[in-house]
């Protein structure tokens, strides 16, 4: 109580000084919830009387309301410092909001539509035979050809990558290692449509070879490969100093303490390295349509003649531009959400069962 | 080079086989697993050199054979004798889509960072923070398929309202017909790089020294002004660093522009209306008709692009960099 | 100014673990209380209740009162901030705000709470607060300099300032000199003798001399055993603790014979 009249007396005389009283006027705890409420309740009313169309206007009107009735609420009630706070805490959670709408939809929108012609058929068929405004076909030949394709670019850049991360931690010193590491970073920048375009140069245009999958699979290995070299390099420099002196000093040569200690210690977090790569480049269609060609067969050679690819087959079903094809384009962009994600669990999975201890706390 | 053993031999206290005090390189195993991981870390260096170089050959190639101007000409007949192609336009949409990206991802993503780093309920951050990263994963393709056939018919209504409200700046001009636009394009680059931007942002913010925010709340500070006093100084570097590593996905992105743009050789007035194009873009969709000497002008834009990302990057590195010696 | 703080039936958890059990004290004003005892008692927990910073860390709860004059810290309806302002405290490490210049170290906490204040009444108290730490003669010549670039001993002085400035009721420490060399460590403790005449001060310390040094009372608190929560064994006149104390567990722990 002598709190309350403490803190007018600071209000209304604008003093500098602290406050001694420990009360301060706060709103009550269900008063965020009331006034989002509210807000919500309002914006759907104005929404409504004039008549705007879209939801989307709906949402962010709510919003609005909701920050500005906080904000003036609270500056009324507990004064300017907690009127801000509340208003940083009501912003941060708005963003939160607008984030979670379009993931949400997109996920939403993504699992109803696939989910119409996903079935077994639409996963053991290709698209032979079949026109673009018919339904049927399916996804085999994509799914051989993404399998494929991200085979082989695996097989390329995970030991290089893995061996130029042994370098950057092992044996790096000098000018040559700094130059790895900044050209590593730069790597990882190249946009997939540029090293695609790099190996359409070289390989096609140059030195006259035909699209294939082998094609599509460099372009892929030249994104993956600076991927698993950080990932790499952050594992093998969580692995303690302690292993490798302790195996250096009982006479065990660098390379065989490298591949007999170092590598063991950190293979769960290498591993979740790679797997995240290849979930990243398994999505990558743009190098697909300059290397690729993209094919409506099932073509099991990759280094002859076009495949096509998950992503690739999603873009291509998309731009036919009819119902049939749209379901289609949405069942595969399913089927390649699923591969990806299992994947990325997959790899998280290994991370955490074989985290290097002792890391943190 | 058989000196193995006798350069093996001089430490006499040697009982331990180990070669103490001289290099380990004198091994067979050891210089030959040197050899391979050097060996790696070269090839990254000439692959990049090669990429270089050979987006270099080719681009030469088209611009020789180029009659308009490749940097002011509002054309793309690249296919046409003769070839007449420039790249103000993709030039254009690629810079405005990805600062209209920024501009909408950048606070937003702070704002779930620091939602997730410092407002969350324990039990809410640790899987939120989880689905933000496998957000990071879903393939571009599928970002644009949805912006495609549920985005572009979801913003009509928006577009309506602010080409009544805003119309007269010109920008925000809006006639009916399929949101196809750049401005599209913004907001759903936006969707897209706000995953790598908040995980980055948030591990800069979960990193902020503790001590200092208990430093401001013993002095009495709100929660928002520890924020501001103790984590959002600490972070300002790491949060540009983020951006840009984000503005730099932006900018190459291909599939998801290409599947929701409605592409034109001009630049509009309206951010609003179809039109408009960006480099990689337009690499993707005109590729298929294009012949040796538009494959070659493509390259060329695509070089234009490269430089444009590793300019973009090599800032962000640069930033990070000073950063880490700061907080050493 | 000081007040008096007086603490009953207080337990403190983090999560489901008990960290102290049922403490009840009285801290008289204008005098320097010390908490000894062995690591994991629940010294610096019981401290953070002081002025409810132990409810910051993740899953800490706070059951009980703490009296500060007729108030109730944790009474309904007060104001954890408004608590802080009123109770200042000074941490085991010197944490000065690194990208401040030593005067805005001073200031944050009253341009926090002012809103808009004078400039020639901010360097007022920036100046009072830095005498009061011993510590203006040493920087007054370089405040805008940052004041990560002081050494240890003057970072935990210009903690002390900060926390000073403010004008708290009540000033905590923890710990504040274990990261600092024995120098700084008398510096701060013929501060702290000087801080006494205008704030109730609490120090917690892992070094009995220094108890002995600047306190005038000492409570000594011990646990059970590992898990178990720490309790308060005794509380008295420093010199009573030091030389006759009432339980053995004191004397035993104060002699050396564990702890």
């Amino acid at each position: 109580m002598s709190g309350v009249t403490m803190n007018e007396q600071l209000v209304a005389d604008g003093a500098p000084q602290a406050v001694s009283g420990l009360y301060q006027p706060r709103l009550p705890r269900w008063a965020p919830a009331a006034l989002a409420l509210g807000a919500a309740v309002v914006a759907i009313a104005i929404g409504l009387g004039a008549g705007l169309g879209s939801r989307v206007q709906w949402g962010l009107l709510a919003g609005v309301l909701y920050v500005a009735a906080t904000f003036v609420v609270a500056a009324r009630v507990e004064g300017r410092r907690q009127a801000k706070d509340r208003l940083a805490t009501s912003l941060v959670w708005v963003c939160f909001l607008i984030a979670v709408v379009p993931l949400v939809s997109l996920m939403w929108e993504t699992i109803a539509r696939g989910i119409k012609v996903l079935d077994g058929n639409f996963l053991s068929h290709s698209m032979a035979g079949v026109l673009t405004i018919q339904p049927g076909g399916g996804v085999y030949h994509a799914i051989i050809g993404t399998l494929e394709q991200v085979g082989i670019a695996t097989v390329i850049a995970a030991p290089i990558g893995l061996l130029t991360a042994i370098y950057l931690v092992e044996y790096g010193r000098g000018r040559l290692a700094k130059a790895v590491t900044f050209f590593v970073d730069v790597m990882t920048g190249i946009p997939s449509i540029v090293a695609g375009l790099f190996v359409l140069s070289f390989w096609i245009l140059m030195m006259d070879n035909g699209y294939s999958g082998f094609a599509g699979s460099m372009a892929l290995a030249i994104l993956m490969m600076p991927v698993v070299v950080r990932s790499t390099e952050e594992m093998l420099k969580l692995v303690p100093n302690e292993l490798r002196e302790a195996s250096l000093a009982l006479g065990v040569p660098k390379w065989r303490t490298i591949l007999k200690v170092v590598l063991p210690t950190a293979i769960g977090g290498i591993a979740t390295g790679v797997m995240l790569a290849v979930a990243r480049i398994a999505g990558e269609s743009a190098p697909i349509v300059l290397l690729v060609f993209g094919s409506q067969l099932i073509n099991n050679n990759p280094f002859e003649g076009a495949q096509s690819s998950l992503p690739y087959y999603i873009y291509e079903q998309w731009a036919a531009g009819n119902e049939a094809s749209y379901d289609r384009a949405w069942a595969a962009a399913l089927v390649l959400i699923a591969f990806v994600m299992i994947l990325n669990l997959v790899a998280r999975g290994i991370a955490r069962w074989k985290a290097p201890r002792g890391g943190r706390s | 080079m058989d000196i193995t053993p006798a350069t093996a031999a001089p430490p006499p206290l040697g009982a331990a086989p180990a070669p103490a005090g001289q290099k380990a390189t004198t091994r067979p195993g050891d210089r030959i697993f040197l050899a391979l991981s050097r060996g790696s870390g070269i090839l990254l260096l000439v692959i990049m050199a090669a990429i270089a170089v050979f987006l270099t050959v080719r681009a030469t190639n088209a611009l020789s054979h180029n009659e308009g101007n490749f940097f002011t000409t509002f054309e793309w007949s690249a296919n046409s004798t003769p070839p007449v192609f420039g790249i103000a336009v993709l030039a254009f949409g690629t810079v405005v889509s990805s600062l209209i990206a920024m501009l909408i991802a950048v606070p937003v993503a702070i704002g779930i960072a620091l939602f997730i780093s410092h407002y969350a309920p324990r039990k809410l951050s640790t899987p939120l923070s989880y689905v933000i990263d496998l957000l990071a994963a879903v393939p571009s393709i599928v970002y644009g398929l949805w912006g495609a056939l549920f985005l572009v018919p979801h913003l009509g209504g928006l577009y309506s309202w602010l080409n009544d409200y805003f119309g007269w700046t010109g920008i925000f001009e809006y006639h009916d017909g399929a949101a196809r636009s750049l401005f599209t394009i913004g907001i759903l680059l936006a969707i897209m790089i706000l995953p790598i931007v908040t995980s980055v942002s948030r591990e800069v913010f979960l990193q902020a020294p503790k001590m200092h925010e208990e430093a401001a709340l013993a002095l009495g500070a709100t929660r928002w002004e520890v924020i501001r006093m103790s984590v959002l100084p600490f972070g300002r570097s790491g949060v540009i660093s983020a951006s840009m590593l984000g503005l730099g996905r932006a900018l190459g992105e291909t599939m998801a522009v290409a599947t929701v743009l409605s592409p034109s050789f001009e630049i509009g007035k309206s951010l609003l209306d179809p039109g408009g194009g960006t480099f990689a873009q337009n690499i993707a969709s005109s590729f298929k008709e294009s012949g040796e000497i538009g494959k070659d002008a493509l390259i060329a834009s695509g070089l234009v692009l490269f430089v444009l990302t590793l300019l973009v990057n090599g800032a962000a590195r640069l930033i990070i960099a000073r950063r880490k010696e700061y907080t050493a | 100014m000081a007040k008096r703080i007086d603490v009953s039936g207080l337990n403190a958890y983090y999560g489901a673990h008990k960290a102290i059990d049922d403490i009840s004290m009285t801290v008289e004003p204008r005098s320097v209380t010390a908490f000894i005892g062995p690591s994991g008692c629940g010294k610096s927990t019981f401290l953070r209740t002081l002025n409810r910073m132990h409810e910051v860390t993740p899953g800490g709860r706070v059951e009980g009162k703490v009296m500060l004059d007729d108030e109730n810290l944790y009474g309904p309806g007060v104001d954890p901030v408004s608590v802080r302002r009123t109770v200042g405290m000074v941490f085991q490490r010197p944490n000065p705000f690194p990208t401040m210049s030593i005067f805005d170290n001073v200031a944050a906490g009253v341009r926090l709470n002012g809103g808009r204040v004078r400039k020639d009444e901010l360097d007022g108290i920036v100046e009072k607060s830095l005498k009061g730490a011993n510590l203006w003669n040493e920087v007054k010549d370089r405040l805008n300099k940052p004041g990560a670039g002081l050494s240890g001993g003057q970072q935990q002085r210009l903690c002390i300032a900060r926390a000073i400035a403010v004008e708290p009721q009540v000033l905590l420490m923890d710990e504040p000199c274990s990261a600092l060399d024995p120098i700084s460590t008398l510096a701060i403790e013929d501060l702290i003798g000087e801080l006494k005449e205008r704030f109730t001060i609490v120090i917690v310390t892992h070094n009995m001399q220094q108890a002995a040094r600047v306190s005038d009372r000492t409570a000594f608190f011990n646990l059970a055993g590992v898990g178990q929560p720490g309790k308060l064994v005794e509380i008295d006149d420093t010199e009573r603790i030091f030389s006759n104390p009432s339980v053995q567990a004191t004397e035993d722990y104060i002699s050396g014979r564990f702890g």
